[in-house]
């Protein structure tokens, strides 16, 4: 049969019940309170309604929300846990600096959040693998890591409830929860139908959820991240990450190229780029009609790679407007020994934060020598090679139901176009509006 | 009964009286005299710069009662070996209006010289910036364990002395004796000083903090009782300039934070506010540049429980964050309960001080509890705790260079 690939690294701990030393702690049948079927249905957490459809998407953010209960709540509940003790460190006193150079890639030196343990195997060559309910998995999670519930409140207003059952509506309730082991502050998981122990693969439907949630906190600085299985995720349980860092991401900034589209592309209203100058290609999706538009056309792209076994990443940026795909080849590289000494060394895992540009590092050495051109090399191993590139662009169009149209190609340079600076972001930076391009 | 101080006629004890009751309450003396320690408050705008105020502590350092002082001028407690560069430094101080600590030789009562760190502060009136009194706080240094044969630190106009004394044979420090009898001529008065001075002795970090604490108390206890005469005290002349100038993008990410809350920044002297939003400015009815560089004391006023400050005092020394409710005061002499929530903000980029990942400023939020607000569903803890979080937020935020001041810094 197919030979396995495995790596061997250090899961990232995300919850303070997912050690095994965590199931030997004292709790009678479940009186723990935690997410499974034995305690949630009974809870009652705060629960945070979405508008059903946000503005659409507002090009600019004159109007945006004065008084944004969603940033209160999540920041608020944040800093409520912090106090209660639940992180495994206090992320606001690690080092953190922007690296000198155009892009501006952001390292933290971080050596609380890594765990000198034993590493576990991780399969990288199946993006696709059946939810396993004896691993650790989010019902397992105490209900005091988790901040509120996150529903669509079916109409044009967002509200908030301080708390409700959680059988609202019939289906499993989504959750946002608390990252013990944060990279940034504010750093959360939205775990979509908890209940329904979804296994870690995007959907129309979650996609959706994430999307809405970047719309909802309406800051240009606050990015959900998903790392697929085979791409650095921890945990085979469907689940976002989030957080706010109040600087662009170096992706962000990077040069794109529109990929015209045939008029059949359009009606969705979504636009498709390539990175440009950028370590890993990628493609970057805006705009659509509704969200629900670009949810679809993301989340096409997403299930032909799941299927095909491709690992990737997502990065939805800039209020839910944009959404960053990258197909990864990292994992697989390491598997078949391909990957430097040197690289491995770092114990980076590039995943969706690293490949936009947010570095975590573990050792001060490669904190204090981090450069633009080091974080490049790291990056660039992480990336399908163009040839793979292009290959997988045209399965994931046609999936997506995109038509690139036969026109022109507006430049002819790909790898050789001559690296064009971006400006950096303006100094005065409002809300909703990133100097991209 | 007469004393043989000279205690002052009942009527000038009156006008020394009035220059603290007329800009403070008649509460005032009363709660000075609470307050332990040994200090004095003076009065520069009367003739002579007299003793408006002596504490209840001053006999049992110094051997004079309060009445034995008031009226006088405060060099009644120098004396002969007093070293004139430290009351020099102290007279500099006073006409340059600026706070000022000293270890100085003084005398009792009794003649008897003693050691003490003098610590004195001008008293600002908050909005003209005025000086309205000078406190002067004494802490008594106790004396260092003899060191042998390090050499003495003596004043230059020894240096013949030391050297005759040398040509003899060497001396060790302890033995004053062989000094004293080489020259006794002209050097004859100083070397009497000299003897009585002693060692010179250094204040310990101790005996400041003691002083410090003091001194703080007193500005608190003035600033409570000002209110009643629509008065703002604080330490410092509130004038911004003296403030370091945050990033404009720090100030823009705090800009969006629409909490009413201040900054505060714990390195600088008499850690000064940073930073004040604009809900904070309409809460209290301040002005920013008012505001700006002064202690947030000034909120504080007659009802404002020690105990909350006490506890709030110590939750900043431990780096802890903390919740209190408390009475503060608006510009307009106003009492409102405030519910405020203190916490620390670390600084992780590594720039700023010389103590990186150090508490960078402490972040005040305040509530009016008699007040209807409306936080959309969200608990009044809560909606303070996003305030903390979004500061927390927007300081994480880096410019390029990674400061969180502007450049030019």
């Amino acid at each position: 049969m197919e030979m396995k690939l495995t790596i061997k690294r250090v899961p990232t701990i995300v919850s303070n019940y997912q050690e095994e030393a965590a199931a030997e702690r004292p709790r009678g049948g479940c009186g723990k309170n935690c997410l499974g079927d034995c305690c949630l249905p009974v809870s009652e957490l705060p629960v945070y309604a979405f508008k059903a459809n946000p503005t659409k998407l507002p090009a600019s953010q004159e109007h945006a929300v004065p008084s944004n209960v969603f940033i209160d709540l999540l920041l608020g509940q944040w800093e409520d846990r912090m106090t209660q003790g639940l992180f495994r460190y206090d992320v606001t006193a690690c080092e953190t600096k922007v690296i000198p150079g155009n892009l501006g890639f952001v390292a933290q030196l971080n050596e609380g959040r890594h765990l000198k343990k034993r590493p576990t195997e991780f399969r990288v060559d199946r993006v696709l693998q059946p939810f396993d309910a004896a691993k650790f998995n989010f019902t397992k999670v105490g209900q005091e890591e988790v901040l509120f519930q996150f529903e669509n409140g079916g109409g044009d207003d967002s509200y908030f409830l301080k708390s409700a059952p959680t059988t609202v509506a019939d289906r499993a309730p989504n959750v946002v929860a608390i990252n013990v082991s944060p990279i940034e502050y504010g750093h959360v998981l939205l775990i979509p139908r908890v209940l329904d122990r979804l296994p870690q693969r995007i959907d129309q439907e979650s996609l959706l959820l994430a999307l809405h949630m970047a719309a909802e906190a309406a800051s240009p600085y606050f990015r959900l991240g998903y790392n697929s299985l085979g791409a650095f995720a921890t945990i085979n349980h469907l689940h976002f990450q989030a957080y706010y860092l109040t600087v662009p991401f170096p992706v962000e900034k990077a040069a794109t190229q529109r990929i015209p589209l045939a008029d059949d592309g359009m009606k969705s209203g979504v636009k498709v780029s390539k990175l440009m100058n950028y370590p890993v290609r990628g493609l970057v999706f805006e705009g659509g009609n509704t969200l629900n538009d670009l949810a679809d056309v993301v989340s096409g792209a997403c299930i032909w790679l799941q299927e095909n076994n491709v690992p990737y990443n997502v990065l939805i940026s800039d209020c839910g407007r944009k959404v960053f795909l990258f197909p990864q080849c990292y994992a697989e590289k390491q598997a078949l020994g391909e990957v430097s000494q040197e690289l491995l060394d770092t114990q980076v895992n590039p995943a969706v934060w690293e490949i936009s540009g947010h570095i975590v590092l573990k050792r001060r050495d490669d904190y204090e020598e981090a450069s633009e051109a080091s974080a490049w090399r790291l990056l660039a191993e992480v990336s399908l090679s163009e040839s793979r590139f292009e290959e997988v662009k045209a399965y994931i169009f046609d999936a997506a139901g995109l038509v690139q149209s036969l026109a022109e190609e507006e430049t002819g340079e790909a790898d050789d176009a001559i690296y064009t600076p971006v400006t950096v972001a303006p100094q005065a930076v409002t809300e909703g509006c990133l100097v991209l391009q | 009964m007469e004393s043989s101080g000279g205690a002052p006629p009942a009527e000038e004890r009156r006008l020394l009286a009035a220059s603290l009751t007329a800009r403070y309450s008649d509460w005032v003396l009363e709660e000075l005299d609470e307050l332990p320690g040994s200090f004095l408050l003076t009065d520069p705008a009367m003739s002579g710069h007299p003793i408006v105020y002596a504490s209840r502590g001053l006999a049992s350092l110094t051997g004079y009662r309060p009445r034995d002082v008031l009226g006088r001028n405060a060099r009644l407690f120098q004396g002969a070996a007093t070293d004139r560069a430290a009351v020099a430094g102290v007279r500099d101080a006073v006409r340059c209006q600026r706070a000022h600590q000293v270890a100085i030789l003084n005398y009792r009562r009794d003649g008897a010289p003693h050691w003490v760190l003098l610590h004195v502060a001008p008293v600002f009136h908050a909005h003209d910036g005025r000086v309205l009194h000078f406190l002067a706080v004494q802490v008594p240094i106790a004396a260092a364990p003899r060191r042998r044969a390090a050499p003495c630190r003596r004043p230059p106009v020894f240096a013949a002395c030391r050297e005759e004394a040398r040509v003899e044979e060497e001396l060790p420090c302890a033995s004053h004796a062989g000094e004293a009898f080489v020259d006794i001529d002209k050097r004859g008065l100083e070397t009497t000083r000299w003897l009585e001075a002693g060692e010179p002795r250094v204040a310990s970090g101790c005996d400041k903090e003691k002083a410090l604490s003091t001194a703080n108390s007193i500005f608190s206890a003035l600033n409570r009782y000002s209110k009643l005469t629509g008065l703002v005290v604080c330490g410092k002349r509130c004038d911004s300039a003296g403030i370091p100038a945050l990033s404009s993008s720090l100030n823009l990410s705090l800009g969006r934070i629409k909490q009413s809350f201040v900054l505060t920044d714990r390195h600088l002297p008499d850690m000064p506010v940073v930073y004040a939003s604009d809900a904070f400015l309409s809460l209290t009815g301040y002005s920013r540049e008012e505001i700006l560089g002064c202690n947030c004391r000034f909120l504080n006023g007659p009802g404002t429980s020690l105990e909350v400050l006490e506890e709030i005092n110590r939750n900043i020394c431990c780096e802890q964050a903390c919740t209190v409710h408390l009475l503060n005061y608006r510009k307009d002499g106003l009492a409102f309960p405030d519910l405020l929530h203190v916490s620390p903000i670390r600084n992780a980029s590594g720039k700023v001080g010389l103590h990186p990942f150090q508490v960078a400023f402490h972040v005040w939020v305040h509530l009016d509890e008699s007040i209807k607000h409306d936080f959309n569903g969200l608990s009044p803890e809560v909606w303070q705790l996003g305030a903390v979080g979004a500061v927390r937020v927007a300081v994480r935020s880096l410019s390029a260079s990674g400061s969180l001041l502007r450049p030019s810094q």
